[in-house]
């Protein structure tokens, strides 16, 4: 019951900060952690890019996902199969925008008489899209919190947020999408018996950590009604580097900030380094030119197979009595 | 042919078992017909490979070296500075299982280790154990386990168990290549001296006399002229290649099986005749008699050292660049390796066709040309005269070898020269074609006889498709660009869908080409009528 022990490990995070806050910790999980985890996040995050760059790339080895470039005439699949820096550059970008890989996605079933049938399969597709642009737009919302005045781009994004106002106050269309999209890529995880086989802790903490922010999130907006100025200035207070703790802020708030926190110490230790990740995938990130230029291997160990001479050397008798030409008499 | 029947094989159960993915536990001795013998010792001897021994896996010990575990600790150090396609890899998937139903083993099998993800796992928890902080500090919790004999035993079987085919690398969303991650876990149990025999005899093999099958070079040249009189015989035209010729302009290197076995050799006639036909000033070697390179299935530094022949070949010959036959893996070492690994082939000149003046631009660096893009040139240039209706008595079907496909993307040259060359060309479902192809199931050092049952389990995806349109289109005849694919695809094809002969391109390019000087020609390469000519083909 992996999945269980996720979410009551979130449960006793929120509980910890909500009960601690209350108690007087408020300094301790408003100001200190959030400055320890973003020092853990920044550096933690700078530590793993760089032990990716420091390990070399001996190998040009793109996946090849269609026609290659070789003559005029044939039409080479220039984001699939890219020949130029430029093209796979757009392959990654594509990859990180559109999770074009994960659109191709397809479904096998067997059918009586052992035959398989492949349908296309969007749902993870779109689960994951969408859970990671709610998260971007609900990100970038938050910023109100940490700028005075609030940037007019922020004001633009909750406006188209929440476009059909919706309720008081307005309902905003990604809080929905996020945790639907969230319960959707849980749902599978505990639905699909082999993913379910295959899921560690790693693969249910993540998700129940992001649903504890959301809910939470979701309780401050629209139920428990946080005081929004005191948030801001405790925000503002951070970012400013002059922390201070206004009183009388809610308890849940610092329970919604320290689940917040707990994600960003966690990050750099667990998959969610795939963010950084995808775009250093030597299977993505390098043209398929390996033929056209010379790609250098900085560790090329000085191997020689068995040469030549040595080998007419062996077969020297065999190959003067089938009259195949050699080079010593 | 394995005991069990077609139908029996197709009861796969996709239920996951009640034991945890970490807990190993596989039975040799039950599970035989699903894993490869191990390398005899005289062959990693003359390798100098470690740990030479006689064992076989339903050993209880398998004689490792005393200290093992070091041996591979320190290799994965090593190998995770060397290449960050394997420390990215390992770091960032998120188990999203998108891979999981992409693999042919596990759509043949049901086992739930042949799920790519959980492949990867294998050695994945092995590297949080030793490598990452919240491994060390969680364990078992964290997904980390320590490599015990029983886990090193399942490194051994499901990594044996991939044919580094690449097909789960196009759906993941990072792409992840599973094949990378074989290759590597590959080389650490060889530091130990665990291998298969069917990858470290030829590599062996081709170390000595050229070639993986062991063929020494007089013997060598008995066979090529053995099929110049069978293909004298088909067509009344004596073509005569030579061997180790110096100052010709062209070294050709083809897979070793295509001038020793069927289907091979009909692809073998093939070329020869068009390069006769054409007259081109080429050259075979004896001594780089061979294309592929199983170093590609052991490690790269054995990569390497196979590779090493064909440039050695080609500078002391004084060809101008190489023009390289039908072969799969042949091909990813070519196109991806061969320049960085044993380049630059500054004596070579960049490749341009003799007959159509064609610059092979994309192979300026390399200069090794793929016969399919060479002969797709000569066609458009019109400097072929075909005959498709030779080959009416097939109806032919393509199928992408995985290499080419997915480390290459070689896709339509293949397919021009057939709707060149055949009238009846009709694709297989495009969910098993072209970049997302199946695997013959014996590729990487599989296709031997005691792991038969794991590789009709394998081709049975790739089998279904040709069945499919077998029994929609009456396909008969399944093309390949690849040597592994037409030694295995012909063994699948009659325990699945026997009515299907398997060959390569240029056995039906073969069929087609009219050239002066020969007799009426009433049968195909392989002796078998033509439809319409004396006594009706079969089709």
């Amino acid at each position: 019951m992996r999945v269980a022990w996720s979410f009551l490990l979130v449960v006793l995070l929120a509980a910890v900060a909500f009960f601690g806050a209350d108690a007087g910790g408020q300094a301790l999980f408003g100001v200190v952690l959030p400055y320890v985890a973003m020092v853990v996040f920044l550096v933690g995050i700078a530590a793993r890019v760089l032990s990716w760059a420091r390990s070399t790339v001996p190998f040009r080895i793109p996946t090849t996902c269609g026609q290659q470039r070789s003559l005029p005439w044939i039409k080479p699949a220039s984001l699939d199969n890219p020949s130029t820096g430029r093209g796979a550059a757009a392959r990654v970008l594509l990859e990180v925008f559109a999770f074009r890989s994960l659109f191709r996605n397809t479904r096998s079933e067997l059918r009586p008489g052992g035959r398989f049938t492949f349908s296309p399969d969007k749902w993870l597709w779109a689960g994951a899209l969408a859970f990671h642009y709610a998260f971007l737009v609900v990100f970038l919302r938050h910023y109100r919190f940490f700028a005075e005045p609030v940037p007019a781009v922020v004001r633009w994004i909750e406006g188209l947020d929440g476009f059909f106002q919706v309720g008081l106050p307005v309902v905003y269309l990604t809080d929905i999408v996020l945790v639907a999209a969230l319960g959707f890529l849980l749902w599978r995880r505990l639905e699909d018996a082999r993913l379910r086989y295959l899921s560690l802790h790693a693969d249910y903490f993540p998700l129940a950590l992001l649903l504890g922010i959301a809910v939470s999130g979701v309780l401050l907006r629209y139920f428990v009604r946080a005081d929004v100025v005191r948030v801001k200035e405790l925000a503002i207070g951070l970012v400013s580097l002059h922390p201070a703790v206004p009183q009388g802020i809610s308890p849940l708030v610092f329970a919604h900030i320290f689940l917040v926190t707990v994600l960003i110490a966690y990050f750099p230790f667990s998959k969610l380094v795939h963010m950084a990740g995808v775009f250093l995938s030597p299977t993505r990130n390098l043209a398929n030119d390996t033929r056209m230029r010379r790609h250098v291997n900085p560790w090329n160990p000085a191997i020689v197979g068995h040469t030549y001479a040595e080998w007419e050397h062996e077969f020297h008798d065999k190959l003067k009595a089938s009259g195949i030409p050699l080079d010593e008499e | 042919m394995p005991e069990k029947t077609r139908d029996e094989l197709v009861q796969i159960d996709f239920k996951p078992p009640e034991r945890e993915w970490m807990d190993p536990a596989i039975d040799f001795e039950a599970r035989r017909g699903t894993w490869s013998y191990p390398a005899a010792a005289k062959n990693l001897r003359y390798l100098g490979f470690p740990n030479p021994r006689e064992w076989s896996p339903t050993d209880e010990d398998w004689q490792l070296p005393e200290n093992w575990q070091q041996i591979i600790h320190d290799g994965l150090a090593e190998r995770l500075n060397k290449y960050r396609s394997l420390k990215l890899f390992l770091d960032v998937c998120v188990r999203c299982g998108a891979c999981a139903d992409k693999c042919h083993f596990y759509l043949g099998s049901g086992d739930p280790k042949n799920m790519p993800v959980l492949r990867a796992e294998l050695l994945r928890s092995v590297y949080r154990n030793d490598f990452t902080t919240a491994g060390r500090i969680l364990g078992r919790i964290g997904g980390a386990r320590k490599l015990t004999p029983a886990v090193l035993k399942e490194w051994f079987y499901y990594f044996y168990q991939c044919t580094e085919c690449r097909r789960c690398s196009v759906f993941c969303p990072y792409g992840i290549d599973t094949a990378e991650i074989t290759m590597l876990a590959r080389e650490l149990l060889n530091l130990v001296g665990l291998n298969i025999n069917w990858v470290i005899e030829p590599v062996a093999n081709c170390d000595r006399t050229g070639n993986h099958l062991g063929i020494q070079p007089h013997t060598f040249k008995d066979n090529i002229e053995f099929l110049v009189d069978e293909l004298e015989d088909a067509t009344g035209v004596r073509v005569d290649p030579s061997i180790n010729r110096k100052g010709a302009e062209l070294l050709f290197v083809v897979p070793s099986a295509d001038y020793f076995a069927e289907p091979g050799i009909y692809t073998f006639m093939g070329y020869l005749l068009l390069l006769h036909a054409l007259g081109v000033d080429y050259t075979l070697s004896a001594y780089a008699s061979e294309g592929g390179n199983f170093g590609l299935f052991t490690s790269h530094d054995t990569i390497k050292r196979l590779n090493y022949k064909i440039y050695h070949e080609a500078k002391r010959l004084g060809v101008k660049w190489i023009l390289g036959g039908e072969c799969g893996h042949m091909w990813r070492v070519i196109h991806q390796y061969m320049d960085t690994m044993n380049g630059p082939a500054d004596f070579l000149e960049p490749p341009v066709s003799p007959i159509t003046g064609t610059a092979f631009t994309n192979a300026a660096a390399t200069k090794m040309v793929h016969v399919c893009e060479f002969t797709a040139d000569l066609i458009k240039h019109g400097k072929l005269r075909l005959d498709p209706a030779r080959n009416d008595h097939l109806r032919v079907t393509f199928h992408d070898s995985c290499n080419p496909a997915r480390a290459m993307g070689i896709l339509e040259e293949p397919r021009y020269i057939l709707r060149s060359v055949v009238n009846n060309f009709f694709e297989m479902p495009e969910n098993t074609i072209r970049e997302q192809t199946f695997c013959c199931g014996g590729g990487a050092g599989l296709g031997n006889d005691e792991n038969m049952e794991m590789r009709l389990r394998g081709g049975l995806p790739r089998a279904n498709a040709v069945r499919f349109v077998h029994e929609k289109h009456g396909v008969n005849r399944l093309a390949c660009i690849c040597a592994i694919d037409r030694a295995v695809l012909t063994t699948l094809m009659e325990y699945w869908v026997p009515e299907v002969d398997v060959s390569g391109v240029h056995e039906l390019v073969g069929n087609a080409l009219a050239i002066d000087g020969e007799k009426p020609r009433n049968t195909d390469l392989r002796g078998r009528p033509l439809a319409g000519g004396k006594g009706d083909a079969d089709a």
